[in-house]
C-alpha cells in the first residue's frame, strides 16, 4: 500500500428517510484504492454497493442523508460544493453503470453524447476537434467504422457495444478513477468477457484506479487486486484477491465462493446462501449475518464483530482466522 | 419518410371529399328552413318571390343534383355565396381565416411556453410549493368555461385597470394596414408602422391568454408526467456523472426524451383552440372564423356554414399531419416506411 491512497473512503454513511426515521443502507464503509489499482467490491444485489458509490461522487438519490469522509487524491469530497463535484465527475473519476441499455440517452446520437463528455470539460475545444477524440475513443475500445458509428442512436447498438461507448464515455478525459458499477451484469456470458477484456486492457493501458463493483466473486479473479466484500452495507472482509479466495476469514465470503458457477463442470444445481439478506432498517441484533450463517455461534446474536486484521487480510467474523474455523 | 408523406398527402383529397359531403349532408338534414333566412317575413306569403328565391340560391333542385353542382362549383374555388353578406363565402372566408390562424397561433405559442416552463419546473421541484402552484393553475385553466374567462379578464385589466386593451385587433381609432397575410401583426410591419405592430400585438395578448390557458395547463400537466418519469431514468445519472450541470441534465436531457409527446399534445390542442377561438372571437369582437360560424348558425346562412366546416376540417387535417411528421422528425426510434 502507497502512502497516499488516490480515493479513500472512510466510516461512508448513506441513509434513507422513512416516516420521520432514518434507516442506513450503507453503514459505514470503508476503503480505499491505490493509483492504478483494481479494488473489486462484491455483495449479493441490495447490500449498498451502488448507493454507496453513488454518494461518494455527490450522485446519492435525492432525500438520502450521507455523512462520512470521501477523499480523492487528497481532497474532501463530501460536503464539497457542487461546482467543484461536477468539474471532477466526468474528467478525474468517471463512472460507468450496469445496464448499457439505459445509461445512454436514446435521443442523442453516440457521437453527441461521447463530444459532450468530452466538451464538458474542455470548453475550448472545437466541435471537430473534439469529433476526432470521439472517433479516438471508439478505436480504444475496438468499436469499428467509428464514423458511421457516431451517427448511429444507442437502439442501433447492441448491449456489448453499447457498453463499450459506456467505456469510451467514461475514459474520453483521462480519469484517474474509474468506477464501474457492475458493467457486465446485463450482458450476456459471452460478451461480458469481452467487455472484461476492454476493461482490463484499458485499465492497464491508462494506469486507471478501478473499483470494479459485481455480485459475482468470480468475475473479481482474474481482473482484481484487493477485493471488499459488503454486506448489508458493511464491508465484511477485504484481502488481496488470492489471499481472499486461499482464505476467505468470513462465512458470507465463503458462500459467495462456493456459488461461483463452475464453468467446467456441467454442475445442474448451483450452489447459493440460504436467505435474504436483511431488508433496508431491519437489521437482526448481534453480527447482521448471523441468522444465515452455518457457523453462527451463540455471541452473533448478541454481538456486532469488529474487524480482526491478519496480515493485510480483515474480516469481521467472531470466528475470522481462529483455529476453530474449520467447522465451517 | 418522404413516403410517408407524401401517402398522408395523396390521403388528403379523399378526406376532404369526406368532409365536404359530411358537411353538405349535415346542413341539409337540420330543420330549419335556408328560405327564412333569404326572404323577409313579410314576403314569404307571395308565391311569387319565394319561387324566384328558390330559383335563385338553387333550393328548388334535389339534395344529389345540389351537391354534385355544390361539389362542382368547389373545384373553381367557388363556395357560394352567403345569405347574410351577400359576399362570396370564398372570400369572406380568405378574410377571416388569417384572422383565426393570428390567434390561434398566438395562443399556442403562449400555451405551448407557459405550459412546457410550468411542467418542467413542477417535475423538477415536485412536491414543492411550486409544484402545487403549477397543479393550480393547470386545474383553473381546464375548469373555468373560456366565456367566463375571457369576460373577467377583460373586465378586470381593460375596464377596470385600463392597462390592457378592449376588444378588436386594434385601436378603433387606427386604420388597419392593407391586407398581405392577413396576420395582423405581420401586415402592420410590412407597412413599415412598428406602433401598429405594436398596438396588434397588445391586442392579441389577452385573447391568446385566454384561448392558451386551458391548452397550457394540459401541457403543463403531461410535460410534468413525462419529466418526472425521464428524470429517474438512468441516462440522467449518466449525464450528471460526466459532470454535466442541472440546466444541461434537465434541458438538454430530459426535456428533449419529451419532446414526441409534447409536440403530440400541442399539436393536438389544435382542434381545442379552433372550437375554443369560436367564443374567444365572440367576445373580443374578433373577426375571425369562429364569430362568422356564429353568425352564419344564428341566420342560417347555409352557404357560410358548409363553407366554416369544410375550411375548418381542412386547417385541421392539414395540423395533423403536421404533427405526425414532426412525430417522426422528433423520434429517432421511428421511422414510417
Ligand atoms: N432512492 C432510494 N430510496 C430508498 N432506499 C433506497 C433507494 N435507493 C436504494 N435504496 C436502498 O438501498 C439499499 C442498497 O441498494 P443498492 O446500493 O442499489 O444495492 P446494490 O448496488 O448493492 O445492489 C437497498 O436496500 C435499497 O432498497
Ligand atoms: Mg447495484
Amino acid at each position: 500500500m502507497s502512502a497516499s491512497p488516490l480515493f479513500e473512503v472512510r466510516d461512508l454513511r448513506v441513509a434513507f428517510g422513512r416516516n420521520g426515521t432514518y434507516a442506513e443502507a450503507v453503514r459505514g464503509i470503508s476503503l480505499h484504492v491505490d493509483p492504478g489499482e483494481v479494488l473489486g467490491i462484491v455483495g449479493e444485489s441490495g447490500s449498498g454497493k451502488s448507493v454507496g458509490m453513488l454518494a461518494a461522487l455527490g450522485l446519492q438519490p435525492e432525500g438520502a442523508r450521507v455523512t462520512g469522509s470521501v477523499r480523492f487524491d487528497g481532497r474532501e469530497l463530501v460536503g464539497l460544493p457542487r461546482r467543484e463535484l461536477r468539474k471532477l465527475r466526468g474528467s478525474r473519476i468517471a463512472m460507468i453503470f450496469q445496464d448499457p441499455l439505459s445509461s445512454l440517452n436514446p435521443v442523442m446520437t453516440v457521437g453527441e453524447q461521447i463530444i459532450e463528455a468530452v466538451r464538458l470539460h474542455n470548453p475550448d475545444m472545437s466541435r471537430h476537434a473534439a469529433a476526432d477524440r470521439a472517433r479516438d475513443l471508439l478505436a480504444l475500445v475496438a468499436i469499428p467504422q467509428p464514423d458511421r458509428r457516431l451517427a448511429q442512436y444507442p437502439h442501433e447498438f447492441s448491449g456489448g457495444m453499447r457498453q463499450r461507448v459506456m467505456i469510451a464515455m467514461a475514459v474520453a478525459n483521462d480519469p484517474d478513477l474509474l468506477i464501474a458499477d457492475e458493467p457486465t451484469t446485463a450482458l450476456d456470458v459471452t460478451v461480458q468477457a469481452q467487455i472484461m477484456e476492454v476493461l482490463a486492457e484499458l485499465q492497464a493501458r491508462l494506469k486507471l484506479g478501478l473499483i470494479l463493483i459485481t455480485h459475482d466473486l468470480g468475475v473479481l479473479a482474474g481482473h482484481a487486486d484487493r477485493v471488499a466484500v459488503v454486506y448489508a452495507g458493511q464491508v465484511v472482509e477485504q484481502a488481496g484477491v488470492d489471499d481472499l479466495f486461499a482464505r476467505p476469514g468470513h462465512p458470507y465470503t465463503r458462500g459467495l465462493i462456493a456459488s461461483i458457477p463452475d464453468m467446467t463442470v456441467q454442475n445442474d444445481r448451483l450452489f447459493s446462501i440460504d436467505g435474504t439478506p436483511p431488508a433496508l432498517g431491519q437489521l437482526p441484533a448481534g453480527c447482521a449475518f448471523h441468522p444465515r450463517c452455518i457457523a453462527a455461534g451463540e455471541i452473533c446474536r448478541r454481538e456486532a464483530p469488529s474487524m480482526r486484521e491478519e496480515g493485510g487480510h480483515a474480516a469481521a467474523c467472531h470466528f475470522a482466522f481462529a483455529p476453530s474455523e474449520t467447522i465451517a | 419518410m418522404t413516403r410517408y408523406i407524401l401517402r398522408r398527402l395523396i390521403a388528403m383529397p379523399f378526406l376532404v371529399l369526406g368532409i365536404v359531403t359530411l358537411a353538405f349532408l349535415l346542413t341539409s338534414v337540420t330543420k330549419g328552413d335556408p328560405l327564412t333566412a333569404i326572404v323577409s317575413d313579410r314576403q314569404m306569403n307571395n308565391p311569387e318571390v319565394v319561387a324566384a328565391a328558390k330559383a335563385r340560391w338553387g333550393l328548388d333542385r334535389s339534395l344529389p343534383e345540389r351537391y354534385v353542382i355544390y361539389v362542382g362549383n368547389l373545384l373553381s374555388g367557388d363556395m357560394g355565396t352567403s345569405f347574410i353578406t351577400r359576399r362570396p363565402v370564398a372570400q369572406d372566408v380568405l378574410y377571416r381565416l388569417p384572422a383565426t390562424m393570428e390567434l390561434v397561433v398566438a395562443a399556442m405559442i403562449v400555451g405551448a411556453t407557459i405550459g412546457i416552463s410550468l411542467g418542467v419546473l413542477a417535475a423538477y421541484f415536485r412536491n414543492t410549493a411550486i409544484d402545487h402552484g403549477a397543479r393550480l393553475f393547470a386545474l383553473f385553466g381546464s375548469s373555468i368555461p373560456v366565456f367566463w374567462l375571457g369576460l373577467a379578464l377583460l373586465y378586470v385589466f381593460s375596464v377596470q385597470w385600463g392597462i390592457l386593451p378592449g376588444p378588436g385587433r386594434l385601436d378603433a381609432r387606427a386604420t388597419a394596414p392593407p391586407m398581405v397575410t392577413g396576420f395582423m401583426t405581420i401586415d402592420t410591419l410590412f407597412a413599415g408602422d412598428f406602433r401598429l405592430f405594436l398596438d396588434a400585438l397588445w391586442h392579441l395578448l389577452l385573447p391568446a391568454f385566454v384561448l392558451g390557458w386551458a391548452v397550457a395547463g394540459t401541457i403543463s400537466r403531461l410535460v410534468r408526467a413525462n419529466m418526472v418519469e425521464v428524470l429517474s431514468r438512468e441516462f440522467i445519472l449518466t449525464a450528471r456523472a460526466k459532470g454535466a450541470g442541472e440546466f444541461r441534465v434537465v434541458i438538454r436531457h430530459a426535456l428533449r426524451n419529451t419532446l414526441v409527446p409534447t409536440l403530440t399534445v400541442i399539436g393536438y390542442s389544435f382542434a381545442y383552440l379552433l372550437t375554443g377561438a369560436v367564443l374567444t372571437e365572440t367576445i373580443f369582437s374578433w373577426p375571425g372564423m369562429g364569430s362568422y360560424a356564429v353568425e352564419a348558425a344564428r341566420g342560417l346562412d347555409f352557404p357560410a356554414i358548409i363553407g366554416v366546416t369544410i375550411v375548418g376540417g381542412i386547417v385541421f387535417l392539414f395540423t395533423n399531419l403536421l404533427t405526425d411528421v414532426a412525430y417522426v422528425v422528433a423520434n429517432p426510434r421511428v421511422r414510417l416506411g
